[in-house]
């Protein structure tokens, strides 16, 4: 595969809320900017979004990073730990790990990794209890 | 670029000063100063009438109808805006005010209030349905919004409520009303709507939600409130109409008042026009979907912050208020007796949008996906050299659209006062240095 067309990287911290869903916004933007579908954008967007509230609340950070071809978007995120114990579970709706004050803000419904799946074309997780989580989505371009 | 748009929004060359006010407050980043005068980008501009509210020098202006083109017709139906009676004390009788619209050359009035109450009750069974809605929905009342959401948010326009403004429902009862009532051709009566804003009467021109408008034309509140102010004291109440909305029509004028006719509860209420769009960011990342609907009014206050209203806005929201509240106190007590007189609705399927609102999006640098991908590029690195202080002297409303100014060939990098100051100070530099021939001088360094 050739290099990607484009690249937009952010770090991510954990606990980080006021900055939470500048890496979705900028990467929305890009893609406005480039012309892809305004119903793929907000996919792209939404879904990033979880990601990075997720990275935020669950991890001790990481990062977001876009790969942008003419043709599709790979999101990335990447967190250093604690990662998750059983992927299955985490991956069903309405399952959620957050902590009580981050519930009280109004995050963590369990919502994330079920919604991020829903709106991406492809979706890979990969985990393990003690190591980091690395999540992949791929958007095309044109609906299929 | 300059694609066909009407607008009503206009602006004065001579006035202008090139004070870089409005670059900052248009939502659309639609303005630029070129040449020290503002110029209005048509395929952005969304007519929301913020420039003309924050110029200090009042070079924006809306042109709407006026009285005069009234005399094209022979018989003239004047539509008020509910925000129409904010202009004037609750003492002041619609009646009274009807009379004066009557002096001023109109032969019926229709109240686009009473057409709101029929809006209100499609709305109402438009959500009761809930199943497949896509919520939260959103309100088809403001244009200024309606356009907001073509250039800026087109993923939601599937939110929009397909149902149609009240004021395109007054002016198909109206102009049916008073064919029958008259008896003259549909053609030859003039249907006119008293605005409060210019979105309004760029709708009329160039409309988005009807295929045919009603509609002969819109004529800006401040236009002739002057007028109306002077004979308004004097006036005796006429029988050129009964006023006949409730209190749930009128309230339609302010921000929350479609809200309260509706009782949809499980509701935001957002206005001015950079609220409305920070909502609608949030709304398209799917942070609200469990509201059930949004009332977005572009002026702040709702419509009796319209930019065409004389009266200062807080006055006229008491005054709207006011008159609402005490209307309410000699009404039935339930809301559904009230509205409409209890009466079913008869509007049918004509309530319904005729045609679907197109997307209008403008943040696409090029028709070619590859070319526009080295743009942002080209964009990201212009940017890392600006200072990134959102002056605007240049001309555009922050750096981050000036460097896409530069790349679409519309500024040039010493627009940026910063930028030019180095070229200048470096010009200087090289100018000040002795000529490398002159001898003497510099030849110790050879
Ligand atoms: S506010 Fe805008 S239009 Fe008015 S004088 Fe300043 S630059 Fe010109
Ligand atoms: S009317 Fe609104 S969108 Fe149009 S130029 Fe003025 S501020 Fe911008």
């Amino acid at each position: 595969m050739s290099e990607p067309f484009m690249d937009l990287s952010f770090e991510l911290l954990a606990g980080d809320f006021e900055r939470a869903g500048e890496a979705s916004s900028k990467i929305k933007k890009t893609l406005q900017q480039i012309g892809v579908s305004a119903d793929i954008v907000r996919r792209v967007a939404i879904g990033t979004y979880e990601g990075e509230m997720n990275v935020i609340i669950h991890s001790y950070g990481g990062t977001a990073k876009a790969h942008i071809y003419p043709e599709y978007t790979v999101i990335v995120l990447e967190d250093a730990g604690p990662g998750i114990a059983d992927i299955e579970l985490a991956v069903q709706e309405g399952y959620s790990t957050a902590p009580d004050y981050v519930r009280d803000l109004g995050f963590g419904a369990g919502m994330g990794l079920p919604n991020m799946k829903s709106c991406s074309d492809c979706f890979e997780i990969a985990s393990k209890s003690g190591a980091g989580t690395k999540i992949t989505m791929r958007f095309a371009h044109k609906k299929a | 670029m300059q694609d066909n748009y009407f607008h009503s929004v206009k602006f004065d060359k001579e006035q202008c000063r090139g004070c870089v006010t409005c670059i900052k407050f248009c939502p659309t980043e639609a303005i630029r100063i070129r040449g020290g005068k503002a110029r209005i980008i048509q395929s952005r501009c969304i007519d929301c009438g913020e420039c003309i509210r924050r110029c200090p020098h009042h070079a924006k202006r809306a042109d709407t109808d006026t009285l005069a083109d009234v005399g094209k017709f022979n018989f003239n139906v004047a539509l008020p805006a509910p925000a129409l009676y904010s202009q004037f004390a609750p003492a002041v009788s619609r009646e009274k005010i009807f009379a004066a619209l009557h002096r001023l050359g109109f032969d019926a009035v229709y109240e686009v209030a009473l057409a709101a109450e029929c809006v209100t009750l499609e709305i109402e069974s438009y959500m009761k349905r809930r199943a497949g809605l896509k919520t939260p929905m959103i309100s088809s009342a403001c244009p200024a919004i309606i356009r907001l959401i073509q250039v800026r948010f087109p993923s939601l326009i599937g939110h929009i409520i397909p149902i149609l403004p009240p004021v395109e429902v007054a002016a198909t009862e109206a102009r049916r009303e008073f064919t029958r009532a008259t008896g003259l051709a549909a053609e030859t009566i003039g249907v006119w709507f008293l605005t409060p804003c210019p979105a309004k009467a760029t709708n009329i021109r160039q409309p988005v939600d009807v295929t045919a408008t009603d509609l002969s034309g819109a004529i800006g509140i401040s236009s002739f409130y002057g007028e109306m102010k002077k004979i308004i004291g004097a006036i005796s109440e006429s029988d050129i109409a009964k006023a006949r909305a409730s209190s749930y029509g009128i309230g339609w004028g302010y921000a929350g008042g479609e809200i309260r006719a509706t009782g949809l509860v499980n509701s935001l209420i957002v206005h001015g026009v950079k609220e409305v769009a920070d909502v609608l960011e949030q709304i398209e990342m799917n942070k609200m979907d469990d509201v059930d609907y949004v009332e977005c009014l572009a002026c702040p206050g709702g419509c009796i912050g319209g930019a065409l209203l004389p009266e200062n806005r807080f006055v006229a929201e008491k005054n709207l208020k006011l008159r609402v509240r005490r209307l309410r106190d000699r009404e039935p007590a339930g809301r559904r007796q009230t509205i409409l007189g209890g009466r079913e609705i008869a509007q049918g399927n004509s309530a319904f949008r005729h045609k679907t609102i197109q997307p209008r999006p403008i943040m696409k640098l090029d028709d070619n996906i590859v070319i526009a991908m080295k743009k942002v590029g080209q964009i990201k690195q212009i940017l890392a050299e600006l200072p990134g202080i959102d002056c605007g002297a240049c001309g555009s409303p922050t750096c981050a659209s000036l460097a896409e100014d530069i790349v679409q060939g519309l500024a040039a990098e010493t627009d940026c006062v910063f930028k030019l100051r180095q070229v200048v100070n470096a010009l200087e530099e090289e100018m000040s240095k002795p000529p490398k021939n002159a001898r003497g001088e510099t030849g110790t360094e050879e």
